[in-house]
């Protein structure tokens, strides 16, 4: 099976290594990974702040980029979400404003495509142990577009549990948001910053040596916070911990 | 502002309340105890139904359904409830309500009003317009009383009082019932039994005395005129009977067809609020009966933006509402920012959409509240008529940046974008040409590899907010891309 994958703007400038690990876990266990060139970004951060018109080149450069391929995959719980919901969204308004059916057309083809990578991994590729090794004790932290927007339910749960080494411990108040939620974070910076420092407490207080995520984006604010307070905990993504094998360990 | 209330001109935008609340460390603690209780019991009480996923899509249907031929049930209602004996006005705005009120209380000689608990009425500023002409409101339900005797606002839809902690209610019943009316014993202490009992005795008196009552409605039904309040003391029951006349404030959007709709909404409203399978009252009025409650009764539908709202595709649904602050009690904003931020009777999720669709987005605190919300979607997932807010927060942020075309009296206008964005619209702007040509993006990314030991700790501008309580991720030697390029040698 051939795969293109959608590294998202976040993971391509701040975060490679989890765009290695997903590259180097999906080949692992089969898969062919592309990585399309003209790729950027999802376009979230303009659309939620409210700048709908600035996301449509995005939308249909997306289209144009994976246009070769039948599977889409992404280490990002958001950008799917954002592929998946507001896509559509974002073709529906262009044609009620009467400029046609061509970004609608788009949409249409990105969302069945999409996949975020836990969601590739279980209903896809149909595995739960993917032979990862990360002696550690783990937390998990649901991030809110991958909880209530896709729906991810179980999924990175089950892949976390199958881990060699992998110990999880129960995150208190998993479902509430870490108070990231892009440009509020600068927005909104006190509560923003309210919220986060709840969440590290919550992280801190399973007493887990890592916490982990399905979105790197959740993880800068949750990771910026406990590094700002000099906490030992580190943040690490999904892709990062599965990726990781006794021959090739995380580091 | 025209048609609205006054009493929250000149709020200050959401951010700056919200870091004031943030800094109160009793406010937080008061709303973290109250939400979180009030959310785990109602997720027990949603949980024992296993319908719930089809109660709450009839009712959004019910809603939906009714909005779309809002006329025609309107008119039907004003039918029904004339042919019962009662009296309808049409109310286009908080000023043409109030002057209806107002007209309606003089004609009958008096001076004081007994009040139901009512969204409505206060999202008019009625309170504060009779006072103008010489009339005193009493609230009754005991949170409204407790923010009235505290020449306080309310910071919750169904709590209004819930930023007030029990010893803070003891000392403002125990200094200022006196002045209102019966004062509370000597030595009153803030149990919970002592406080209810000291209201009692307070608001006994006045609904003995009391000849107008004043109500808002829960729902009403367009075949019968039947207005209907749920509650929880049974002191909206005494408003609703004792008075002689009784005058009903009500949103348009209130109106259900049949009584049978009835049957949805009484099954998730008190679950989603008080997290109760029924709410111990329920009180229906149709017109005027002979020799059982009020002998005149007075409906004033009222429009208030409510119509302009209606003509937004996209933001319409808030219309669905019924008030029953589930979205408040899970909100990790309203919880940490508090009810006060939000300028607006309606707080939380549903303020944040509600009142900058009624009152439009020209003030600073309506242009800010769509931003009140890390998009995170708890409160769509609770709400029982499945309001998609975070879509219409999203909506709304582009009216705020973007401006474009509204409905305003009724009318299409076009509105500019608020000011204080044309700093971030530019680098919108930019953002999307840099992200619309990879090679750019690149040269941006390498850029910023190769001056990465240079990178401040702090930032400065908007930035500073994120540098003060986070750490700034390290920008790494090499992008991905990079990565790819120089392993993969550029195959796709």
């Amino acid at each position: 099976m051939r795969v293109a994958l959608f590294v998202t703007c976040v993971n391509d400038t701040l975060y490679p290594r989890t765009g290695q690990a997903v590259v180097r876990l999906l080949e692992r266990l089969g898969v062919e990974v592309d990585f399309p060139q003209p790729q950027t970004c999802c376009g979230q951060p303009q659309f939620n702040t409210g700048y709908r018109h600035e996301t449509e080149p995005l939308v249909r450069r997306f289209d144009r980029a994976f246009a070769d391929h039948e599977y889409v995959v992404t280490p990002s719980g958001s950008c799917a979400a954002m592929v998946r919901d507001n896509y559509p969204r974002i073709g529906a308004k262009a044609a009620a404003e009467g400029r046609g059916e061509e970004l609608a057309e788009a949409a249409g083809r990105a969302v069945p495509k999409t996949y975020e990578l836990t969601e590739f991994l279980v209903d896809v590729l149909g595995v739960t142990d993917v032979g990862a090794w990360f002696p550690y004790a783990v937390t998990y932290h649901p991030t809110c577009h991958g909880l209530r927007v896709l729906g991810l339910g179980e999924r990175p749960r089950r892949l976390l549990e199958q881990v060699k080494g992998l110990e999880l411990r129960e995150l208190p108040g998993a479902q509430e948001c870490c108070g990231f939620g892009g440009t509020f974070a600068v927005k909104n910076a006190a509560v923003s910053a309210a919220m986060g420092a709840d969440k590290v407490r919550a992280v801190e207080s399973t007493g887990a040596g890592a916490v982990c995520t399905v979105d790197n984006s959740c993880l800068m604010h949750i990771g910026g916070t406990l590094a700002k307070k000099g906490s030992a905990v580190r943040p690490v993504h999904i892709g990062e911990i599965l990726a990781a094998t006794e021959e090739e360990p995380y580091v | 502002m025209s048609g609205t209330s006054d009493t929250y001109l000149g709020m200050p935008a959401f951010p700056a309340a919200a870091r004031d609340a943030v800094r109160n460390e009793t406010l937080r603690e008061n709303l973290r105890h109250a939400t979180h209780t009030i959310r785990d019991k109602r997720a027990k009480a949603v949980a024992e139904l296993d319908d719930w996923a089809l109660l709450r899509a009839a009712g959004r249907d019910v809603k939906e359904r009714t909005l779309r031929h809002l006329d025609h049930y309107l008119l039907q209602l004003e039918e029904s409830v004339t042919a019962a004996g009662g009296t309808v006005h049409w109310a286009a705005d908080a000023g043409e309500a109030n002057r209806i009120v107002t007209a309606l209380v003089k004609q009958t000689g008096q001076s004081e009003v007994v009040k139901v608990k009512s969204m409505a009425t206060q999202e008019i500023g009625l309170n504060e317009a009779l006072e103008a002409e010489g009339i005193r409101a009493y609230e009754t339900d005991l949170a409204e009383l407790i923010v009235q005797l505290g020449d306080d606002r309310p910071s919750h839809i169904l709590v209004p009082a819930i930023h007030r902690n029990r010893g803070e209610i003891r000392d403002i019943f125990a200094q200022r019932m006196g002045s209102w009316g019966r004062p509370a014993l000597a030595g009153l202490s803030d149990d919970p039994a002592e406080l209810a009992e000291a209201a009692r005795v307070h608001l006994r008196e006045k609904f003995l005395r009391a000849k107008v009552g004043i109500s808002g409605a829960n729902f009403m039904v367009a075949e019968t005129g039947t207005l209907v309040v749920v509650e929880s003391e049974g002191n909206g029951r005494m408003c609703l009977t004792l008075p002689e006349t009784l005058i009903s404030v009500v949103g348009i959007e209130k109106v259900v067809p049949t009584w049978q709709d009835l049957e949805v909404f009484l099954q998730t409203l008190p679950r989603s609020s008080t997290a109760e399978r029924m709410n111990p009252y329920t009180s229906m009025w149709t017109g005027t009966t002979d020799s059982d409650g009020p002998r005149t009764f007075h409906l004033v539908l009222l429009d208030n933006g409510r119509t302009d709202t209606l003509a937004d595709e996209v933001g319409r649904q808030a219309l669905r509402c019924i008030r029953c602050s589930a979205c408040l009690n899970v909100c990790p904003v309203y919880e940490r920012a508090g009810g006060h931020a939000y300028g607006s009777v309606y707080p939380g999720p549903i303020g944040a959409i509600l009142s900058p669709q009624l009152r439009g987005t020209g003030s600073d605190v309506d242009a800010s509240l769509p931003y009140a919300s890390s998009l995170c979607g708890a409160c769509y997932d609770v709400c029982p008529v499945a309001i998609d807010i975070p879509e219409v927060l999203v909506h709304l942020r582009e009216r705020v940046v973007e401006g474009g075309e509204v409905t305003r009296n009724g009318e299409r206008v076009t509105i500019k974008p608020a000011k204080g964005h044309t700093a971030e619209r530019a680098a919108m702007r930019a953002a999307r040409w840099v992200l619309d040509h990879p090679g750019a993006l690149r040269a941006g990314q390498r850029l910023a590899s190769r001056t990465r030991r240079l990178h401040p700790k702090r930032l400065p501008g908007p930035g500073r907010a994120w540098t003060d309580t986070r750490a700034l991720p390290e920008v790494p030697a090499e992008s991905f891309r990079d990565w790819w390029q120089r392993t993969r040698g550029g195959a796709r």
